[in-house]
């Protein structure tokens, strides 16, 4: 392969060798022609602990090319230290160009979110997964679930979601919201909040998920169904926030809260922060961006 | 009854049931019908062999020769090692209970009562949260369980209490045939008393077949139609519950009987 001038001497094109990124490819086929169904790969050391992305990142090393545009997130953020690192790495070994802007991306790597920008055929969305195994904390043995997978036995997942309303009165996964993938494949979204898990459902873009330490690669193919378990009685919802975001005011997308400081002073911000961005620059603002910083929780109530 | 069932058949038919563990002897040539609404005791003492045929026709174990059909909804009498596993799993969820001896080897210990036995109707499809929580109130309410403590956890019962729930849990999707494995062993004497005439009553009540495996004579007497002795392996005597145990032939019934403590 043509090596691009700005890559790191002594480095193979996108830090992986040929054969490793065969063998990757190879696992993404077989991941996207059954959407859903864990396949196994021979996972390889990284530079960085397992946890920190390394499935995501041999996925993104198998499958990017020298004309890719590379972007990737960290809760939604471009700017933090996981984002800065994967992107600073893939800069280097692969001398790929980068960016923060979601529509100009070929590659978005991924943990724990989805931009709120829709994303557009032809892009691919790569998550980080630390336990791909859906049923795993109700059914320890290997064997076992491969075998529920194998007969499609979903039922008690339901179990979870039953305990969750007999304790709390509502389904209260927040997060990793187990979802039914082309009717058939019970698949975990990786940690992402399951206000994103819609955005999943018959997405254009091709979605890959890798997982290091467990060795896994599984895909949901652009404009496959994705569906989120419920009950009849109990349908599945997404979080609501009483607040929009402090700086660009969207009350449409993922909020963080963020405590600013120590007398319980905090603001609510979008977690895309590329979102967020773009918003303020096209002529958005929160409600008093700059008071907001300081207003105090009880607050409110004492004008009231 | 289900209309589709062939009611001149058994329910379960057993042939010529062989399992080695390699050399040694789990149980040899059992042969026995098991009919609709009978219940089946099965005797004798450690090591006889009960578990391992138990096992073998709830399907846990295969055996190394004989048959063991099952006359199903659907198609009537069918060999069970003919079937695929995904027909057995969907038998054993719909069809079957198997309550053990130890509630821990049939409760999820980690859920709540009424998820426990919700886990069976959610296995076979239900999805409408207001109707599981009612049937599972239903069935516990059944076995004389306080519907107060439905939503505790079952390391927090009694074994008594969890012995019920397991009871419960294998009773929810109406099945026809149930095995137990000692279902009362390990319980304090009045818990068993309370125990067994609830079991004996609601297999009376819901029709449903059983094949009881203990070692206590009296559950025994107390439960089954039918009683089969076995020793090394074999069966050595089987009749009517009262013929065999009021008038053993075979000497190690006899000794079975006259070993029986007196109070």
């Amino acid at each position: 392969m043509p090596q691009p001038s700005s890559l790191k001497a002594g480095y193979n094109f996108a830090y992986l060798d040929e054969q490793t990124k065969r063998m990757i490819r190879r696992a993404i086929l077989k991941a996207v022609a059954i959407p859903g169904y864990q396949v196994p790969f021979g996972s390889r050391e990284m530079p960085l602990p397992y946890g920190w992305g390394t499935g995501g990142i041999q996925v993104t090393a198998g499958i990017i090319g020298p004309d890719d545009t590379l972007k990737v997130i960290d809760q939604g953020a471009d700017d933090t230290t996981n984002a800065v690192s994967i992107r600073r790495f893939f800069a280097n070994t692969a001398g790929v160009a980068t960016t923060e802007q979601t529509e100009d991306a070929t590659i978005i790597q991924t943990r724990h979110r989805i931009p709120e920008t829709p994303l557009q055929a032809g892009q691919i969305l790569v998550y980080q997964v630390p336990i791909p195994e859906p049923l795993r904390w109700l059914e320890p043995r290997e064997t076992e679930t491969r075998k529920m997978h194998a007969l499609q036995e979903y039922g008690i997942m339901y179990v979870r979601l039953y305990e969750d309303i007999s304790r709390y009165g509502h389904i209260s996964t927040a997060y990793d919201y187990p979802v039914m993938v082309n009717g058939r494949y019970l698949m975990r979204p990786s940690p992402i909040p399951k206000f994103d898990n819609p955005k999943m459902d018959r997405n254009p873009a091709l979605q890959l998920f890798g997982a290091g330490r467990e060795k896994r690669i599984y895909a949901v193919p652009p404009y496959t169904s994705v569906k989120s378990l419920d009950f009849k009685d109990y349908p599945f919802q997404v979080q609501k926030w009483d607040d929009c975001c402090t700086l660009c005011g969207a009350d449409d997308s993922f909020l963080d809260e963020i405590i600013t400081d120590d007398a319980g002073g905090r603001m609510f911000v979008c977690s895309d922060s590329d979102y967020c961005a773009k918003r303020r620059d096209a002529g958005h603002s929160g409600p008093n961006p700059g008071e907001a910083a300081t207003k105090k929780i009880g607050e409110a109530g004492d004008a009231a | 009854m289900t209309a589709l069932m062939d009611q001149d058949q058994p329910l379960l038919r057993v042939s010529s049931v062989t399992k080695y563990y390699d050399l040694m002897i789990g149980c040899r040539n059992v042969s026995f019908d098991l009919w609709p609404g009978e219940v089946l005791g099965i005797v004798g003492e450690s090591g006889s062999g009960k578990s391992t045929l138990l096992n073998c026709l709830s399907t846990r174990l295969e055996p190394n020769s004989g048959a063991i059909e099952y006359n199903t909804r659907a198609s009537g009498l069918v060999d069970l090692f003919t079937m695929s596993e995904a027909e057995r799993r969907m038998l054993m969820r719909t069809d079957w209970g198997f309550v053990h001896q130890n509630p821990r080897d049939g409760l999820r210990m980690g859920v709540s009562a009424g998820a426990n036995i919700g886990e069976r109707m959610m296995a076979v499809g239900a999805r409408v949260y207001g109707d599981i929580r009612e049937s599972a109130a239903h069935w516990l309410g059944r076995v004389e369980f306080d519907i107060d403590r439905m939503d505790h956890l079952p390391s927090t019962f009694s074994g008594g209490m969890q012995q019920r729930v397991q009871i419960a849990r294998n009773l929810a999707v109406n099945p026809r045939l149930i095995f137990m494995d000692e279902p009362t062993g390990g319980l304090d004497v009045s818990v068993q008393a309370r125990l067994l005439d609830l079991l004996r009553e609601l297999v009376g009540d819901l029709g449903l077949s059983a094949i009881v495996v203990t070692h206590d004579l009296a559950v025994a007497r107390l439960l089954s139609h039918r009683l089969m002795v076995m020793r090394n392996g074999e069966v050595v005597e089987s009749g009517l519950t009262d013929q065999v145990l009021d008038d053993p032939q075979h000497p190690y019934t006899q000794l079975l009987v006259s070993s029986i403590l007196q109070v």
